[in-house]
């Protein structure tokens, strides 16, 4: 049973750039600390076997309290391992920032994103549609997600593409990712966010280009249209919600959502009395 | 009347708490029933309860700690059942308007009311004795902190049967824990239990920076102090620093709950950011001021059972402070996710790697003391080769979630739960537990059950590595932290190993109240006359075990460092009494008292019943303010009475030292 969890998985699973390059600064870290790790384990269950009271071969040195080449040693490899590594969380911190492009042949898609109690809402502006607990994106296509929350902070995260980004009412966050390899990756909120939250579950399909069009084709003809009234049925609590789309989106919905001029259910906005300025953060 | 407060704040429908609590007021009820039939009340009251005692206060820490790490363990054991139960189409046996409640519980009581009390209880116990004083600084100060703090214990249990506590998580973060989403009394009881708490934390801080910088023996410069010392120094500041951080962001958390206000609220220019930046601007520091203490506790161990001398005692002073200044500089790494640039997120990434190297310079010190050194493998250095091993792993890890690329996928998963708890398991557990074996005979006379306490130490080893490696894994493969349902089966297996991993630790505790029991039963046989069972190296271990109240009845003269070892070595002939007497402070029940009517408080404001919190907080004040008009707070030991003491000690057989 063991042995059958072991296969890869979540993050060791990648299956786009940004996730396969943040496997391997995991992999390549652990590799430059174990380099240092595997000797200490090593040489303290040594010391502490070859040096016990009764062994009567082991050498002593009560005396010995301070010695300067032991000592310009310990510092300098904890600092030269730490340089190191500091070099690939700077690179790496601005090659994987969230919201710097990926180089891709296609255009980028939009998409945008709502955390509601407790499902996730996506929406598609330039087609004009939007799917709840299901993200269909195409591959070999950066997709530029826009975030917020219309209730309290979440995070959204896909393991298997990549990074996550809390998502914050009143506020919108950014992230760029991108799938390479047609599939269905689970996804969900990885901030606590009440009752609801274990089944704050999503599935993302990412589907070749073609099958993409065909997808929104589909949507566009069929379901019901995303307006303020359901958009108000939609925000209201509600757990293990199953994935469905819209054939349509009122305009500016997510705007809206982020300025809190939308009607919402009345505990998400308990106490507003007037609209709060937009807040930007990076990312 | 009674505010928020009514009968159906009670949760009869809930069997599970109500049976726990009524099993624990059971067992509260007997014990005060035993005490007041043998006559123990006027003992309890005069040698306990109303005592300034460092040591008796260092005590009471412990075994506040100790009782509070069975609730948090029942929390623990309760969430690893219902993650290896609730898997797939099963939903276990916990609802998630349970489940949240009792993670929330776990993490707040384990830092709180557990990792805090044992690691302030140690310093309270030994710093004043390896000093080479008295007591504190201000003794009665003392009191009142250990009394908040257990006034802020009690309250997060009440929370159990009366009304329910948070359910938000540890750290509370808004908008969840504003009132639109916690209309309850949960979040309040959070953040009451907290700001009492915390009170009684930040005085302690107060206390002891006061107590070491400017009480020590004569001769006892910095340079000579012991290392447990100086790293209750850099947590004390660091708690002095800290700690007001969370006691400010709280207040404005109940402002935005009880007066409507606007600080984090999603609406009106609230900013949940800020609330996340200002917690973490406490909770980064904090886990230094848990982890530093029991790096002293480590390097007194590991240098008494090596029988030989702190490796390099310099730079381990010059980490202790590095690592208390860099810990302020950090705290972003805690939500890198949050949406910072590139820049920001790459700067706290290299500080909190850059705080590797004096951790790093710790960890070779203590290997380089046992190196060529005489080890004896007592149950506190088998805590302390256990701790170095599993320690560095936990830096591993930590590290790894410094770099904000590998953040971006691990962030809230149960890898970092894993590693949280690897260093907090791994360090301040074990550092807490190897100087509660290492200290326990200076504190009570005779030493404790080395067979137990080695089975012990090898349940919680073993125990840890079975409940978190397998979160280590599952953290890689997507699994985030706080769930109440696991949807994928495949998963299962491994959280049934972190169960039984669970259990492991559970026998770990268990070994420990046997050896605790079998030790008492046994005392007789294990008396340690000498005062000084482990051949130390600091002053604590010249004194008598148990020390007298007054500690030293003259105050030793430090020329080196690991001044006791020097003594010993040249055989110097200890300072005879000089029948001069000594000024101690008077008993107080001022602590207990505060203690009494911040409950009160505490509670009449978690129920908004408005007369009886601004009673009861009146007469917290008038009690303070009743001690601070007092006049009679010494008490004076004859000079007779001390040298009668000691005669009778060097009967004993003491001090061996000098027969040496």
């Amino acid at each position: 049973m063991l042995l059958a969890s072991c296969k890869p998985e979540g993050i060791l699973d990648p299956k786009g750039p940004i996730a396969e390059a943040e496997r391997l600064i995991l992999v390549n870290a652990t590799a430059i600390m174990l380099v240092v790790v595997v000797p200490v384990i090593l040489a303290t269950l040594a010391f502490a076997w070859w040096y016990r009271s009764s062994n009567p071969r082991a050498g002593r040195s009560p005396e010995l309290g301070y010695e300067g080449r032991i000592e310009f040693v310990i510092w300098s490899i904890p600092t030269l391992i730490v340089i190191l590594l500091g070099g690939v969380i700077w690179i790496g911190s601005h090659q994987l920032d969230p919201r710097a492009p990926i180089p891709a042949s296609a255009d980028p898609l939009r998409v945008e994103v709502v955390a509601l109690d407790w499902k996730w809402l996506f929406i598609y502006p330039d087609q004009g549609i939007a799917a709840v607990n299901q993200l269909t994106i195409p591959t070999g296509t950066q997709v530029e997600f826009r975030l917020t929350s219309a209730t309290v902070m979440n995070s959204f995260f896909v393991p298997q593409i990549g990074s996550q980004i809390y998502t914050m009412g009143g506020m919108t966050t950014h992230l760029n990712l991108l799938a390479n390899e047609p599939g269905e990756y689970p996804g969900f909120s990885a901030n606590f966010s009440g009752d609801g939250f274990s089944e704050m579950r999503f599935i993302v399909k990412a589907v070749p280009a073609g099958d993409f069009k065909a997808w929104v084709a589909q949507v566009r003809g069929s379901g019901s249209a995303l307006d303020n009234v359901s958009y108000a049925e939609l925000a209201k609590p509600s757990k293990a919600v199953p994935a469905m789309t819209y054939r349509s989106v009122v305009p500016k919905l997510f705007e809206r959502i982020v300025d809190q001029t939308v009607s919402c259910p009345a505990k998400a906005t308990a106490g507003a009395t007037r609209c709060p300025p937009v807040q930007e953060t990076g990312g | 009347m009674l505010g928020k407060l009514s009968w159906e704040a009670i949760p009869f429908n809930e069997p599970l708490p109500l049976i726990s609590m009524g099993v624990v007021v059971v067992v509260i009820l007997v014990v005060l029933a035993i005490v007041t039939v043998k006559g123990g009340w006027p003992y309890v009251w005069r040698e306990w309860l109303t005592s300034v005692d460092h040591k008796r206060i260092g005590v009471m820490y412990m075994f506040l700690g100790f009782i509070m790490l069975l609730r948090g363990f029942s929390d623990a054991i309760m969430m690893r059942t219902q993650q290896a139960l609730a898997v797939g189409n099963a939903q276990g046996y916990l609802p998630p308007e349970h489940y949240d409640q009792i993670f929330s519980a776990h993490g707040t009581i384990m830092i709180f009311f557990v990792a805090m009390p044992l690691v302030i209880g140690l310093m309270n116990f030994a710093v004043p004795l390896q000093l080479g004083v008295r007591d504190v600084a201000f003794p009665v100060l003392n009191s009142i902190s250990f009394w908040l703090t257990a006034a802020g214990a009690f309250l997060i249990n009440v929370s159990l049967v009366v009304g329910n506590f948070a359910r938000t998580g540890w750290m509370g973060y808004p908008p969840l824990s504003e009132l639109p989403f916690s209309p309850d009394v949960g979040v309040d009881y959070y953040l009451w239990s907290l700001q009492i708490s915390g009170i009684g934390t930040l005085l302690t801080g107060v206390n002891f920076v006061t107590t070491i910088l400017k009480l020590r023996a004569p001769g006892m410069t910095y340079f000579r102090m012991p290392v447990f010392c100086w790293t209750a120094l850099a947590a004390n500041l660091l708690i002095v620093a800290a700690f007001p951080i969370l006691t400010a962001t709280f207040v404005m958390l109940l402002l935005d709950r009880y007066l409507d206000m606007h600080f984090f609220t999603n609406n009106a220019g609230g900013n949940q950011m800020m609330y996340v930046n200002l917690f973490w601007a406490w909770g980064h520091p904090e886990v230094y001021i848990l982890i530093l203490p029991a790096f002293g506790v480590f390097s007194e161990v590991v240098a008494t059972f090596s029988g030989k001398g702190l490796f390099s005692y310099r730079s381990m002073v010059l980490a202790t402070l590095g690592i208390c200044v860099l810990s302020f500089m950090v705290w972003l790494h805690h939500f890198f996710t949050m949406g910072a640039g590139a820049d920001v997120n790459a700067f706290f990434g290299v500080m909190s790697a850059i705080i590797a190297v004096p951790t790093g310079v710790k960890v070779f010190n203590w290997l380089f003391t046992m190196f060529r050194g005489r080890i004896v493998f007592s149950t506190p250095m088998l805590f302390a080769i256990g701790f170095i091993v599993t320690f560095v792993i936990g830096g591993l890890t930590g590290v790894l979630l410094a770099v904000p690329p590998v953040d971006f996928v691990l962030h809230n998963s149960v890898f970092l739960v894993a590693h949280f708890h690897n260093v907090i398991i791994g360090g301040v557990v074990f550092g807490a537990l190897a100087g509660y074996n290492y200290w326990f005979p200076k504190a009570f006379g005779f030493t404790l059950d080395e067979r137990l306490g080695k089975a012990s130490f090898w349940c919680w080893l073993v125990g840890f590595y079975l409940a978190f490696m397998p979160l280590y894994l599952l953290g890689m493969m997507g699994m985030t932290r706080r769930l109440q349902h696991i949807a994928d089966p495949g998963w299962q297996p491994l959280l049934l190993v972190a169960e039984f991993g669970a259990i492991v630790i559970f026998c770990g505790i268990l070994c420990q109240i046997a050896q605790l029991y079998v030790s008492i039963r046994t005392r007789e046989r294990r008396r340690d006359l000498t005062g000084d069972p482990w051949n130390g190296r600091t002053l604590e271990w010249s004194t008598p075990s148990p020390p007298p109240a007054y500690n030293f009845a003259v105050l030793p003269r430090v020329e080196t460092i690991d001044a006791f070892w020097e003594m010993k070595r040249t055989e110097a002939s200890p300072v005879e009494a000089t029948g001069e007497s000594i000024e101690m402070p008077r008993n107080s029940p001022t602590g207990f008292i505060t203690a009494f009517f911040a409950v009160i408080t505490g509670f009449a404001l978690i129920w908004h019943i408005w007369w009886m919190a601004i009673l009861g907080f009146l007469a917290a004040a008038v009690t303070i303010l009743v001690f601070g008009w007092s006049d009679d707070r010494q008490r004076e030991i004859s000079g007779s009475e001390i040298a009668q003491a000691e005669r009778a000690q060097s009967r004993l057989g003491r001090p061996a030292w000098r027969q040496q």
